[in-house]
């Protein structure tokens, strides 16, 4: 379990990370959501403690990472890619992880096994694909049987059937009880594999909830209007307190009223109306709202 | 479904073993340094440099026509191959850390143990130790390649002969002293190419800022630079004003110490 208090995180001026707290629990993979420069990463590296908060806490199993001792048995991490030396072969580098932390030797082949890398194990990582060593970085994360595992964006540069087992298996690592937390911006991804999601934008906490709730409550789900007196039709929809995206020479996506309130603006209006459906509800919109919000504070406090 | 079969029960694994201590680290710090063609390539190469000078300057010397100059120090000429040695060690030593954080390595080495003073204690002792035994290796068989050729001009000395033995001895140690000022250099500049031209710096760079001092000034301070200092110990024909071997050897451990203090120092302090 993991537990941010009011952690912050300065890099000079920039504020990368902004008074987080939240809650990671265990059994469930909580995904860890946010747009390029949210501040995931950086989140991530003040869990691991390889940066230092500038003020506030972040705890794993209670204690500061820092104060675990030989902490492979406690936390397995998926580092961001690259966090390998490409000159050392994959059972080298398992191998000098495993030493330092007393694991035995056939573990590291027990791992290689579990993702798939055994054939390669002979190979200097820096041959592999970007798909490959992140398998590696699973393997690492593994190697303690962890009952904690972070993962910063796993499934980059994972092919579609890569993607679908690296699914499984941390819902299948959730399933057993552990804490999973997985950041990523791929929301289609998180929508499939997460429980609970936690979203930041520039760094502040957005919402902490559970996927079927963000979506649920998120949202302003468009209605999807086609219609050929498009032109006539958004007008009088705006007119009526509507927010009109026209997505098509003849479709309207339309947020803020209900399909029967534009059918009977478009019966009054004499416009036809070749279709008239509500959008179901997506993590996409919800998050898009969520993060919009975020962009216009931003845009507000940058002018003051 | 169990996703991961594989997976032993818990109790398999020995998951709080309270033996795992400072020896696992060393002992992981040791498999990344034999894991690398360049530690390879970094050995052949010190080979190479000390055995070939030995070679090429005792049969150089063998060939003397006429009598040996007065300068003639058959010790040191049959260890010349330290002064080659000395850049490759020290960029051996830079490499062990600062690769590490040029790959991006350093991240998952410090998730691994968080101690980060403990992973650099464990490379000094990997660094140390390797680096000492191969130059201890190679400098007493450069002595005895090096001597055996001079012995047909009759120039060469044996191990007995005065300052022979240390000259021997303490050109290995002097490498390895070189090794862990390249890892205090690495650990505190930590990208490759910057530790590398200040270690570089270090060793060969002072000498012209310290001509600018006047006379009396420059020529003591002269004696405390790290490779005028650190090579005494396997000279045995003095220069007029040279520190003498083992006082040379402490100057010169001075360097290393201190950067590496600096690096015990900031490691901890700095985001990874």
């Amino acid at each position: 379990m993991i537990q941010a208090r009011a952690l912050t995180k300065h890099y000079g001026r920039t504020v990368a990370v902004d008074g987080l707290s939240f809650d990671v629990e265990p059994g469930r993979v909580t995904g860890f959501l946010g747009p390029n420069g949210a501040g995931k990463s950086t989140t991530m590296r003040l869990i691991l403690g390889l940066d230092h908060p500038t003020s506030g806490t972040v705890t794993v199993l209670g204690r500061r990472y820092r104060d675990h001792f030989r902490p492979l048995h406690d936390v397995g991490a998926v580092l961001e890619a690259g966090s390998v030396h490409g000159g050392r072969s994959a059972y080298h580098h398992l191998l000098c992880l495993a030493q330092s932390n007393g694991i035995p030797r056939r573990r590291v082949t027990q791992v290689l096994d579990v993702v798939g890398l055994t054939d390669v194990a002979g190979r200097r990582v820096g041959t592999f694909s970007l798909g490959m060593s992140q398998r590696l970085s699973l393997a690492a994360a593994l190697l303690g049987d962890p009952p904690v595992i972070l993962c910063d964006e796993p499934v980059n540069g994972l092919d579609p059937e890569g993607i679908r087992w690296m699914r499984e298996l941390l819902r299948g690592l959730a399933a057993e009880g552990r804490t999973v937390f997985v950041s990523s911006h791929l929301l289609s991804e998180m929508a499939l594999t997460a429980d609970q999601v936690i979203v930041v934008g520039r760094g502040r906490l957005l919402a902490d909830t559970s996927v079927a709730s963000l979506v649920a409550n998120g949202g302003h789900s468009p209605v999807r209007v086609r219609t050929p007196g498009a032109e006539l039709l958004a007008t009088a929809l705006r007119d009526a307190g509507g927010t009109v995206d026209a997505t098509g020479m003849d479709t309207l996506d339309v947020v803020g009223l209900s399909g029967s309130e534009i059918g009977d603006l478009a019966l009054r209006l004499g416009v036809a109306v070749h279709e008239l459906t509500p959008q179901p509800p997506s993590l996409e919109a919800a998050f898009l709202d969520l993060t919009q919000e975020a962009t216009q504070f931003r845009a507000v406090g940058s002018t003051a | 479904m169990t996703i991961i079969e594989p997976r032993p029960p818990v109790g398999d694994l020995y998951l709080h073993d309270t033996t795992v201590g400072f020896g696992n680290v060393v002992l992981s710090e040791w498999t990344k340094v034999r894991s690398l063609r360049s530690s390879y390539v970094c050995s052949g190469l010190v080979t190479l440099a000390m055995l070939g000078l030995a070679v090429g300057l005792g049969a150089r010397w063998a060939h003397q026509h006429g009598a040996v100059p007065d300068w003639f120090d058959a010790v040191n000429i049959s260890l010349s191959g330290t002064y080659i040695a000395q850049v490759i060690i020290g960029t051996f030593g830079v490499m062990a850390i600062s690769s590490e954080h040029t790959t991006g390595m350093i991240r998952a080495t410090f998730a691994a143990v968080p101690q980060r003073r403990a992973v650099l204690a464990a490379k000094v002792l990997v660094v140390g130790v390797s680096t000492l035994v191969i130059g201890e290796l190679l400098s007493f068989g450069s002595f005895a390649v090096g001597q055996a050729l001079m012995a047909h001009k009759g120039v060469g000395v044996s191990l007995s002969d005065p300052g022979a033995l240390r000259s021997a001895f303490g050109a290995g140690l002097f490498l390895a002293l070189a090794g862990l000022l390249g890892l205090g250099i690495g650990a505190i500049i930590r990208n490759t190419a910057g530790a590398i031209s200040l270690f570089f710096g270090v060793m060969f760079a002072l000498d012209p800022i310290v001509d600018l001092l006047p006379t009396t000034w420059r020529n003591d301070l002269i004696n405390y630079l790290p490779v005028n200092a650190g090579t005494q110990i396997f000279t045995t024909v003095n220069v007029k004003g040279s520190l003498a071997p083992w006082n040379g050897l402490a100057v010169f451990v001075l360097y290393p110490a201190v950067a590496l203090l600096a690096g015990f120092l900031l490691i901890d302090v700095r985001d990874a």
